[in-house]
């Protein structure tokens, strides 16, 4: 796979789409009342603490934010083989009645964000959840939609899009690779 | 007909032979020896160039399980299973059901053997009655039917004081007493050999101590009524060192160990494998050495497979409740070639191990190509190389921790009186 | 890195790597139960066989949690052995359960090597949950998971273990467990109770008393004596043993002042240890049962195969 590929959205780029979509959220739910984010591990944690950090600067307030982990709710296990580690999920708060916008960094076939609403139901029932992503890249096989998108990436299902982030976990660029 | 075998190196130690030689045999004994003999009428010639020709081999430690157990074997398959290992005599252990220990039941074997006429089949008696360590058996007749030795093996005599007695009256029958010596009590539940290994498994372990305990009580009653013993499948370096100390005194001891305690070790049992479950245990690397050292300074007289076929349903259990022992009569003959090929013996001592000594110690008429002396008479391709496999054993029981094992070396003719009852067939 | 066997039958057959693979699943799982819904979805739809040959409600329970916490559906059957032996051999027991399907079998019996008889025999799963004097590795991860909670690192712990190693399935485990992620093992007891050559069975010390082993001790393990198995020439008398090999107070201040205290349960207070040590401020007996359901539902699911797709 060339390591490469092209550079679809730089820093600068990366930076805009955020405070776009920061700006989006705050005007679907009217303010950061009863907000709370939470990152799908591992890019969507890093994006989402980017989120919290525009939505604080804009608001002056805190704004709650969580991780999970979808690995204990994918569907995609078979046969008898490797099987990789759980990773932790952290909601110390309650999402009951709370406006949940979930965030990843790539939206493709969906199945992600199935098993992260799933997982976010098991802790309670919140009053509505959204989805924020970066890109949304096409190619979905369940009913599922973002509703703050950073930027829509027409691909081939032979392409790879990735989201770089420097060892502070900030987000670098997005790279479209073509296998 | 008649058989010359044709250039093969025989290897006679009754006469102290070893060369090329020719032999020829007539009416079933050996008639002459010597170089260019030439084939009468009516004579198969074998030409056994590049091969071993030796007494026939003689295994003097087989269970047949016949009567009483023949869903293990019989006398017919043991019978097919020695010969196809190169052995022309094998002597029987009683731990039938019933216990051979009475006329009825040797003669029984005696007969059954007779029909089957490809091996010598001699029977042992059992020293106490059933075996069960209580009364002495009746080994007067047990001799007078054929009997060339009493033994209780699979159990001890845990009865010192009835040991002692049972010495001085085997002594006093001339008859051949063979003690399976063993420390009840020291073995407890163990089920392979005390140490590292059984520890790593979890497995209860039987101490060495176990069998030398036993064994120097039986040299030290052999002693003090000096009388002749046989210990039987010597396994440990302690009574290796018993037995040596107990010659050198004097004591009329002799002794065989088994293939397997000088081929492997306990690590055999890794996995839980019960093929490698038997009794004595499979011992440490300390062990197959002094057994090894035994066999080479003539502590050790005889190599004895203790034969023990047991049903695929008594062994394809967990370890603990599947039975001890394993088949051996096909296999003995390329594990102990592997002590030539090693250094341990020379092939003198090896036809010692495996047809001169056992024939002595049971007294039979056998283990030598003498002039005039029954032919049975074994030719052995030293370097084939082959794999054990479970479909071509001829034993009913598969029970070989071997299978599947590279071997070098086997039987390509057994002559029992004359007359070849095994081939090996060309590949 | 994945986790690639199809079983579980003890810590010998693992790398350091793996069971660190399963510790750190398991310290994520147990956030799970702390959760209101104390349930995920991830093995919705296999079946789990809990099958006992020896009784034992501690793991067992432990197990059917841990499933069904994973969302399995789980059948519990306890086959005495005695009616093994009355004619059902082990294979034809387990041919029935196949019958059911099942994805794992979970099972406890009384003969070491019973789980590798087994396992080379059926397609599903198997999970040890404790085979005769042989392994017990579900307590042992779940010991190791609660000494890394307390200590943050295994790597150079020093753990005492006292008592009688030779029928422990406990301490075996522990000892390859512990060997392999670096810490170092103090054993003591009667000699009676200490099996030949298990010096070499990792890094470990064998310790002429229990002086000796708790001497700076990060860890003490106190193995379950049992009378009916021990009480024939192992030991004089229970009194006498608890007299010599007993943990109280006064002995645990030899150990490190951070000591933690342990037991694989059921306990025989007063015997090999005294209740103000089972009870007392450095005892981690409870946190013991509560990583068991973690540990057990790690297990579970690193044998319960999937392989992801790349992404």
């Amino acid at each position: 796979m060339n390591r490469d590929g092209t550079i679809i959205l730089d820093g600068a780029g990366i930076k805009r789409a955020l405070t776009r979509i920061a700006h989006e959220i705050l005007e679907n739910n009217k303010g950061i009342k009863d907000l709370v984010l939470v990152g799908i591990r591992t890019g969507g944690i890093y994006l989402a603490d980017e989120l919290v950090k525009i939505l604080e600067e804009i608001e002056g307030e805190t704004v709650t934010v969580g991780s999970v982990d979808i690995t204990l709710y994918r569907d995609d296990f078979k046969g008898h083989a490797a099987h990789m580690p759980v990773g932790r999920t952290d909601i110390p708060f309650s999402v009951e009645g709370k406006n949940v916008v979930l965030v990843d960094d790539v939206l493709f076939t969906g199945r992600t964000i199935r098993a992260a609403m799933d997982a976010l139901m098991d802790y309670g029932r919140p009053r509505t959840v959204q989805l924020a992503v970066l890109i949304d890249r096409g190619h979905r096989e369940l009913p599922i939609r973002a509703d703050f998108v950073g930027r829509n990436v027409p691909t081939s299902l032979k392409e790879n899009i990735l989201v770089r982030f420097d060892s502070g976990n900030h987000p670098v660029e997005v790279v479209l690779q073509k296998s | 007909m008649n058989i010359l075998i044709k250039g093969g190196r025989v290897i006679d130690p009754s006469q102290q032979i070893d060369a090329i030689l020719d032999i020829l045999i007539v009416d079933g004994k050996i008639r002459e020896h010597g170089t260019g003999l030439q084939a009468g009428k009516d004579c198969e010639v074998i030409d056994a160039g590049g091969m071993l020709v030796t007494p026939g081999l003689v295994d003097m430690h087989v269970h047949l399980r016949d009567p009483g157990q023949e869903y293990k074997e019989d006398i017919v398959t043991g019978a097919r299973a020695a010969v196809a290992g190169g052995f022309t005599s094998i002597a029987c252990m009683p731990n039938t059901s019933p216990v051979n220990d009475n006329k009825a039941v040797t003669t029984y074997i005696i007969n059954k053997a007779k029909m089957q006429g490809l091996v010598n089949v001699f029977p042992v008696g059992s020293i106490t009655e059933g075996g069960k360590g209580e009364n002495l058996a009746e080994m007067g007749e047990l001799k007078e039917s054929g009997c060339v030795a009493v033994s209780d093996d699979g159990r001890p005599v845990a009865n010192s004081e009835l040991m002692r007695r049972a010495l001085e009256y085997a002594k006093g029958m001339e008859i051949m007493l063979i003690s399976h010596s063993e420390d009840l009590a020291l073995v407890g539940e163990g089920v392979m050999n005390e140490g590292f290994t059984s520890t790593e498994l979890g497995l209860k372990g039987i101490s060495r101590v176990a069998e030398d305990a036993a064994v120097a009580r039986d040299v030290y009653l052999a002693e003090f009524t000096d009388s002749p013993i046989h210990i039987a499948h010597v396994s440990s370096r302690g009574s290796v060192r018993i037995i040596r100390d107990a010659k050198t005194r004097g004591v009329k001891v002799t002794c065989e160990t088994a293939p397997h305690y000088f081929s492997i070790t306990d690590d055999a049992v890794r996995g839980y494998d019960t093929n490698a479950r038997m009794n004595p245990p499979l011992r440490e690397a300390a062990d197959v050495e002094a057994v090894k050292a035994g066999l080479k300074d003539g502590t050790i007289d005889a190599i004895a497979t203790d034969h023990a076929p047991h049903h695929l349903d008594e062994k394809d259990l967990e370890f603990n409740l599947a039975l001890n022992g394993i088949i051996g009569l096909e296999t003995s003959l390329a594990l102990s070639l592997s002590l030539l090929r090693d250094g341990v013996l020379n092939a003198k001592q090896l036809v010692e191990k495996m047809s001169f000594n056992p024939s002595n110690i049971l007294s039979l008429d056998r283990g030598t190509l003498q002039i005039g002396a029954v032919a049975d008479v074994t030719i052995i391709d030293p370097i084939a190389d082959w794999v054990v496999r479970e479909e071509e054993l001829c034993s009913k029981s598969k029970n070989s921790p071997f299978i599947g094992a590279k071997m070098k070396g086997r039987a390509l003719y057994t002559i029992v009186s004359g007359k070849v009852v095994y081939r090996r067939q060309a590949v | 890195m994945g986790f690639k066997h199809k079983d579980i039958l003890g810590l010998q057959d693992l790398s350091g790597e793996e069971i660190y693979l399963l510790l750190n699943t398991a310290e994520n799982m147990k956030e799970i139960n702390s959760r209101e819904i104390k349930k995920v979805p991830t093995l919705r739809g296999k079946t789990i066989v809990n099958l006992f040959f020896e009784p034992s409600t501690r793991t067992r329970t432990s197990f059917e949690l841990a499933a069904k916490r994973l969302s399995a559906d789980t059948i519990n059957i306890s086959a005495s052995t005695s009616a093994v032996q009355k004619g059902e051999t082990l294979s034809d027991t387990a041919r029935n359960i196949l019958a059911m399907k099942p994805d794992i079998i979970v099972m406890r019996h009384s003969i070491s090597g019973a789980h590798h008889y087994l396992a080379k025999r059926v397609s599903c799963s198997i999970v040890n949950a404790g085979d005769g004097a042989h392994e017990h590795p579900s307590q042992a991860l779940l010991d190791m998971l609660t000494m890394r909670e307390r200590f943050g690192r295994l790597a150079g712990l020093k753990v005492a273990i006292v008592g009688d190693i030779t029928h422990s399935r406990v301490a075996r485990s522990n000892i390859c467990g512990l060997t392999k992620v670096g810490a170092k093992i103090y054993l003591a007891g009667p000699p009676t109770m200490i099996p030949q050559g298990v010096e070499r069975l990792g890094a470990v010390t064998v310790c002429k008393t229990i002086q000796e082993a708790l001497d700076g001790a990060d860890v003490v393990m106190m193995l379950r004596i049992q009378l009916e198995r021990q009480g024939k020439t192992l030991m004089p008398t229970l009194r006498e043993y608890s007299r010599y090999f007993g943990l109280n107070r006064d002995l645990l201040g030899l150990a490190s002042p951070d000591v933690m205290v342990m037991h694989p349960g059921p306990m025989n207070r007063g015997v090999e240890i005294s209740s103000d040590v089972a009870d007392g401020p450095n005892s981690y007996i409870l946190q013991q049962v509560e990583n068991g359901v973690a540990v057990r539902m790690s297990m579970l699911y690193h044998v319960s195969g999937g392989e992801l797709p790349t992404e």
